[in-house]
């Protein structure tokens, strides 16, 4: 080797960092958008009459939770890979050009991927199937992107200098495996240029579009497998990878206890996969699953809070970090969120609970409690933490991070209990009948009774957002922040007034 | 036998099983302190906190293959 001393290479971490922020940004405003769209239909005409076809509620949907899962969750999940990869394995992606030219790769993939996603999406191709929306050239596309994913993780494992795996990097396999059967079982279709109807006549239509090889209750089984299991593999998993290492990692502090870690990650595995019938209870498919799903959702909660309470015991004696570091904040809030809505979960999991919340706002209450306090919170603390690392500088404010946190905390409180509110108002009212049986309510009804909340749920948003803004002029500034040397850098990250 | 019962024998045994399999684990955590390179699970939280390129492996790869 050359006489450089070796060092950790970040190229792609930076490279994903930058998409998580931007695609965090159109993910997020299109949310607000949809929001005060619920709140105010006029909305979906913001544009005119003219691009009503673009503008509307369901048009912009799917580009919503597409854009944060696929776009914002998932490159945080691609950039903290690439960052705590090589650290926990300590080997550099330097030392091998070709993972260098695969994590390249993955990365240019990756954004030709969000490319099409976007176009087709807004144009209104769609396999309607919910966070799978995408025809098969994409699929096709998503699966090399994800192939790439994987020949990176273990590339970097076939070459590594410790050896075991970290506790990370068991999540981070698991993230890779579990997506990859999902997502190749769910998107099983058949092209319709390929199809033919019953009588023998071609069927034609559009060659990108397909339909899905399973039918009626079967493909509701599958796509709900699958939707559990994205939450489970997309929203959980990885983000928990990252708060073992990075929480930590930030406060110099030894998890709490690594036993914990190891029998939580195996009873999470073990459980997860089989609570997706959760998401259709009282529908056409078998009792038996209904109640398996069930049953399984409610014992979900021992390896979940295994985890956050590993995490919150992290910090045993050392509770003044939190209140001195908004970045430690944002993780003790992340894993308590986490906490909370793995108790959600398993509440509405029951069946006759589950009878109220099903179809109302409550479950879109239980969704946003998840992905803005636990994944999106995580998310930015880990490129809070790698931003000093990668640009050898320190974040360019802290008080900018506090207010951050506190204008995004009381965002989401806002955006949960107005939802909760609306939901089982809206559920109470849905079954409400006189002695006859004759329903109380029609359905305007409710929508009128709602309108407080939804407007107190866009406001909620729209706080979220403006933190997220906060979040991304600071990371930039950091860019170009005071320089610093690597001993500030070996755990609290140092930060600007 | 028809098949209702041996779904019942099926699913006790799978139990019995996941039991073992569980207390078993946890048992397996907590007496085996040491792994074969003589290294305590909970050193295994240095893998983050001394990360460095250049910092010493909990477990080196490289010391296996001297053996
Ligand atoms: C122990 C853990 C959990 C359990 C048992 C659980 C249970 C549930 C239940 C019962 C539903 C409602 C299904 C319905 O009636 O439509 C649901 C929906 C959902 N949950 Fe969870 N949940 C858990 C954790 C989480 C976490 C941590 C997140 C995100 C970070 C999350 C994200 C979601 C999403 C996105 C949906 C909506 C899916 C859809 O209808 O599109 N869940 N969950
Ligand atoms: C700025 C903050 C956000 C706002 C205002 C917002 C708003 C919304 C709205 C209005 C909906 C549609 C609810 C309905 O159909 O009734 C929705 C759905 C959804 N959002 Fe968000 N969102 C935000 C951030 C996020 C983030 C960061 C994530 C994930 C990381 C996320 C994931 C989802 C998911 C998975 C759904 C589908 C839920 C379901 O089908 O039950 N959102 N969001």
């Amino acid at each position: 080797m050359e006489n450089r001393p070796l060092e950790y290479d970040y190229t792609v971490t930076k490279m994903f960092m930058f998409t998580t922020i931007a695609l965090g940004i159109v993910g997020m405003l299109i949310g607000v958008i949809l929001a005060f769209q619920l709140a105010y239909p006029g909305l979906n005409l913001m544009l005119g009459e003219g691009l009503a076809e673009y503008t509307n509620f369901s048009r912009l949907r799917p580009l919503h939770t597409d854009a944060v899962i696929f776009g914002f969750t998932l490159s945080g999940i691609f950039a903290t890979w690439y960052y705590v990869g090589q650290r926990v394995l300590k080997v550099s992606m330097a030392e091998s050009k070709l993972l260098m030219f695969l994590g390249k790769l993955h990365f240019w993939l990756y954004i030709i991927t969000v490319v099409a996603v976007v176009i087709s999406l807004f144009a209104g191709v769609t396999t309607s199937k919910e966070y799978a929306e995408f025809e098969w050239p994409i699929d096709i596309a998503i699966v090399v992107v994800w192939v790439l994913f994987g020949m990176s993780i273990f590339g970097l494992i076939g070459i590594r200098r410790e050896k075991s795996l970290y506790i990370s990097v068991w999540y981070y396999i698991a993230t890779f495996l579990g997506i990859a059967m999902l997502y190749l079982f769910n998107n099983m279709e058949i092209p319709t240029i390929m199809a033919s109807a019953p009588d023998g006549s071609h069927v034609g239509g559009n060659w990108w579009h397909s339909i899905s090889m399973y039918a009626g209750t079967n493909d509701a089984l599958v796509q709900w497998w699958y939707g559990h299991n994205a939450v489970a593999f997309g929203f959980t998993v990885p983000i928990v990878a990252m708060i073992y290492y990075f929480l930590p990692k930030e406060s110099g502090q030894a998890i709490y206890s690594y036993k914990l870690s190891l029998l939580s990650f195996w009873g999470l595995m073990f459980l997860y996969l089989w609570a997706g019938g959760h998401h259709l209870l009282y529908s056409t498919v078998p009792d038996w699953m209904q109640t398996m799903g069930s049953i399984f959702s409610v014992i979900l909660i021992l390896p979940s809070w295994g985890s956050a309470i590993n995490m919150l015991l992290t910090m045993k004696g050392e509770w003044q970090q939190v209140a001195a570091s908004p970045l430690i904040k944002f993780m003790i809030l992340a894993s308590t969120f986490y906490m909370f809505s793995t108790l959600e979960g398993p509440i509405q999991a029951i069946k006759s609970v589950n009878a109220i919340a099903h179809f109302t706002d409550w479950i879109v209450g239980h969704v946003h409690d998840g992905v803005l306090g636990w994944v999106g919170f995580m998310i930015m603390a880990a490129l809070f933490h790698m931003a000093p690392r990668v640009f050898k500088r320190e974040i360019y404010s802290k008080s900018l991070m506090t207010s951050q946190f506190w204008i995004q905390t009381l965002g989401v409180v806002l955006y949960f209990t107005s939802m909760w509110i609306a939901g089982i108002t809206q559920g109470m009212m849905w079954r409400a009948h006189d002695e006859f049986g004759n329903l109380a309510y029609s359905f305007i009804d409710t929508v009128t009774v709602l309108h407080p909340y939804y407007t107190i749920r866009g406001v909620g948003g729209l706080l979220y957002l403006v933190g997220f803004f906060m979040f991304a002029y600071n990371i930039y500034k950091t860019m170009s922040a005071r320089p610093v040397e690597e001993s500030e850098l070996q755990s609290a990250s140092p930060m600007g007034a | 036998m028809d098949i209702a019962q041996l779904q019942a024998y099926g699913y006790f045994a799978l139990t019995v099983f996941l039991v073992i399999g569980l207390y078993g684990y946890i048992y397996h955590l907590y007496s085996k302190r040491k792994n074969s390179d003589g290294v305590d699970y909970e050193e295994y939280s240095n893998m983050a906190l001394h990360d460095d390129i250049d910092d010493t492996p909990v477990a080196s790869i490289s010391d296996d293959k001297k053996k």
